[in-house]
């Protein structure tokens, strides 16, 4: 079976996700990338570094920001030329509206954010979590190409091959695009939340001294070359950015590693890190219901406890 | 100015929620408007007061989800649909897009549809999409601020790598994030207002479609696997002890 799996970017920036799906294509079969951009001609590159067979690319100056229209009939185009029976995307903001624009004009349907695929006789049964990750889902798509989107961090990263060769095909592109793009203000550099190993989070428990907090969290993270996340409450305090929520309303994170300091643990908060491999918390409370889901905890003060942990893992990984 | 808001009903957050005989069971956890939905609601209502607007509220579902329109009444909304047809008991999210595209075309005179990001039920964040493709407008999501400009819309959204600015024409399809603030609670006098308002009841007749064929189907529900580590609380006699013997606990699961 051929797999074609969209490379998502953001000015050339690929989401790290797309390799994974990249991965996973390959071991159902032979692997397209699809590369849609402006200048993008190293990323068609990269993705044959990464497994694919053969990469279509659509390099147009209509394709220069993303737009969810252009990117949409570019993509159906092709599909109706010679259509595949599994799309696969990374589970990105972007490509959530492409599949979603892409099932409408192909009449068939997206199974999102997937943390499982099994594959029998060229159809897919997808496994999700559904209602806020407390139950998961498995389901199918009846229709063709059959559009996936894949959780960052649910399948594993393939090792990519330096100079490995294989056909790059230009495609045209289609233009439209409704809205237009007037500004943009990058958010804090760093470890991206949704593709990084290791989060280091707190809440309200940093409020006797929030600056100062948040700083030994990073510093924390900064050691295990993870990222800084928050819960609503020390969000909706201005403690941090709102792009920094894990939860609900906020981020969805799987990392290897999530340590929570200073957060009670509620149901919210824990529908954006419960699927983490290892979770660890740091609270006061003995009875905060986050020690229920943590395989580690320690009750005690974030403010004594944090810089300890970041002393003694700089000691044992010898930095 | 007429804004379009579309609303899900959905168990409440707090719920539990476990699988039994492939159907989901919250025992009896209230359904409410979903949580996404109220910010939805909450900027549609902002604009109301902005630029002198009517809103409409706009449901697919069961009798029962009245409740979640009337919540949006009881905010503030000037008036509420509830489409309701025994055929439209399963719908995928492109599905649903094309019975709300053919609900807010027969409303007519749409200048802005509003939305939530996602329901927290199922989950799929595609359906703004889908109806803007399904009308062929604009499509504007993960909308935090907005202002409408003329015939124009300029809004402020934010993406994994930052903040965006952008414009289009309307009329627009817009998803809604929660940094529009907190959804304002009900009056007492929106309260009232929504207790007497009759919400009229369309069905696929009145739209004049057929049901729409589905793509996805879930095969099977389950409960997440039994989380088997009851949490082990590290104990030492100083905080750097602690720190050291978590330390060794982290690095012998080898997750790092
Ligand atoms: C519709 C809806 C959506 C929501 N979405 C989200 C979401 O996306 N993400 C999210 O996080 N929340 C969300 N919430 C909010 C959620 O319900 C909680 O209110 C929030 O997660 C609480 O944050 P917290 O744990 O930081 O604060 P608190 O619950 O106040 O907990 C603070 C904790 O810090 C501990 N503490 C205090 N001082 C110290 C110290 N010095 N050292 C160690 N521990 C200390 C306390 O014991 C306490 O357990 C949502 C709520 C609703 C209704
Ligand atoms: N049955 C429905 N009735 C009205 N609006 C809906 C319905 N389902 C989804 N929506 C809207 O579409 C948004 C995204 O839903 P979803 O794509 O299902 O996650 C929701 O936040 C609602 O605004």
């Amino acid at each position: 079976m051929n797999t074609w799996v969209y490379i998502d970017h953001f000015n050339g920036q690929p989401a790290p996700a797309s390799w994974e799906a990249l991965g996973l294509a390959k071991t159902f079969g032979a692997a397209t990338a699809l590369v849609f951009g402006q200048n993008v001609e190293a990323l068609a590159k990269i993705a044959l570094e990464y497994g694919a067979d053969s990469v279509l690319l659509a390099d147009d100056p209509a394709l220069a920001v993303f737009s969810p229209e252009a990117f949409t009939s570019t993509l159906a185009a092709l599909a109706s030329d010679s259509p595949p029976a599994l799309i696969l995307f990374p589970t990105t903001s972007r490509t959530r509206e492409l599949a979603a624009m892409l099932a409408v004009d192909l009449v068939t349907g997206v199974l999102v954010d997937v943390t499982g695929l099994e594959l029998a006789d060229g159809r897919v049964i997808a496994t999700r979590p559904v209602y806020e990750g407390k139950l998961l889902e498995k389901t199918t798509c009846s229709a063709s190409p059959q559009l996936v989107t894949l959780r960052a961090r649910a399948f594993p990263k393939p090792t990519p091959e330096a100079g490995r060769a294989g056909e790059i095909k230009k495609v045209s592109a289609q233009a439209g695009g409704a809205a237009v793009i007037e500004g943009f203000v990058a958010g804090e550099q760093g470890v991206s939340l949704t593709d990084a190993g290791v989060v280091v989070s707190a809440g309200r428990g940093v409020s006797n001294d929030p600056a100062e907090g948040f700083k030994l969290v990073a510093e924390l993270a900064a050691v295990l070359g993870g990222a800084v996340g928050a819960s609503r409450a020390a969000v909706d305090a201005g403690y941090i950015p709102y792009a920094n929520q894990i939860g609900q309303t906020g981020k969805v994170v799987s990392p290897d590693l999530y340590i929570a300091a200073g957060i009670s643990g509620a149901i919210q908060h824990m529908s954006g890190m419960r699927s983490s491999k290892l979770i660890v918390a740091i609270n006061k409370d003995a009875e905060a219901p986050i020690f229920q889901a943590a395989r580690y905890g320690v009750v005690g003060d974030l403010f004594t406890l944090v810089p300890a942990l970041t002393e003694a893992f700089k000691k044992k990984l010898g930095k | 100015m007429k804004i379009v808001v579309c609303v899900k009903q959905t168990p409440d957050s707090e719920a539990k929620l476990t699988a039994q005989n492939g159907q989901p069971s919250w025992g009896d956890a209230p359904l409410v408007i979903n949580p996404f939905d109220e910010y939805a609601v909450e900027g549609a209502l902002q604009q109301k007061e902005a630029v002198d607007a009517s809103v409409t509220a706009l449901c697919i579902g069961p009798e029962a989800a009245r409740d979640a329109l009337k919540h949006a009444l009881a905010m503030g909304a000037d008036e509420a649909i509830l489409v309701s047809d025994p055929a439209l008991e399963e719908l995928d999210s492109a599905g649903a897009a094309r019975i709300l595209a053919a609900a807010i075309q027969k409303i007519g005179d749409a200048d802005l549809v509003f939305f939530g990001r996602q329901t927290i039920d199922n989950g799929t964040g595609l359906v703004p999409a889908q109806v803007a493709r399904v009308l062929g407008w604009p499509l504007l999501s993960l909308v935090g601020a907005m202002t409408v400009e003329g015939a124009e819309i300029k809004v402020e959204r934010t993406i994994e790598e930052g903040k965006q600015i952008a414009r289009a024409k309307l009329p627009a399809v817009l998803s809604i994030m929660q940094s529009v603030g907190e959804p304002r609670y009900p009056s007492f006098m929106g309260i009232r207002k929504a207790g007497k308002a009759t919400i009229p009841v369309w069905t696929l007749a009145d739209l004049g479609i057929a049901a729409p064929a589905q793509a996805v189907w879930r095969a099977e529900l389950l409960n997440p696997p039994a989380h088997d580590s009851h949490c082990e609380i590290i104990k030492a006699d100083s905080p750097e002890a602690i720190a050291e013997a978590l330390v060794e606990k982290i690095l012998a699961e080898k997750v790092l």
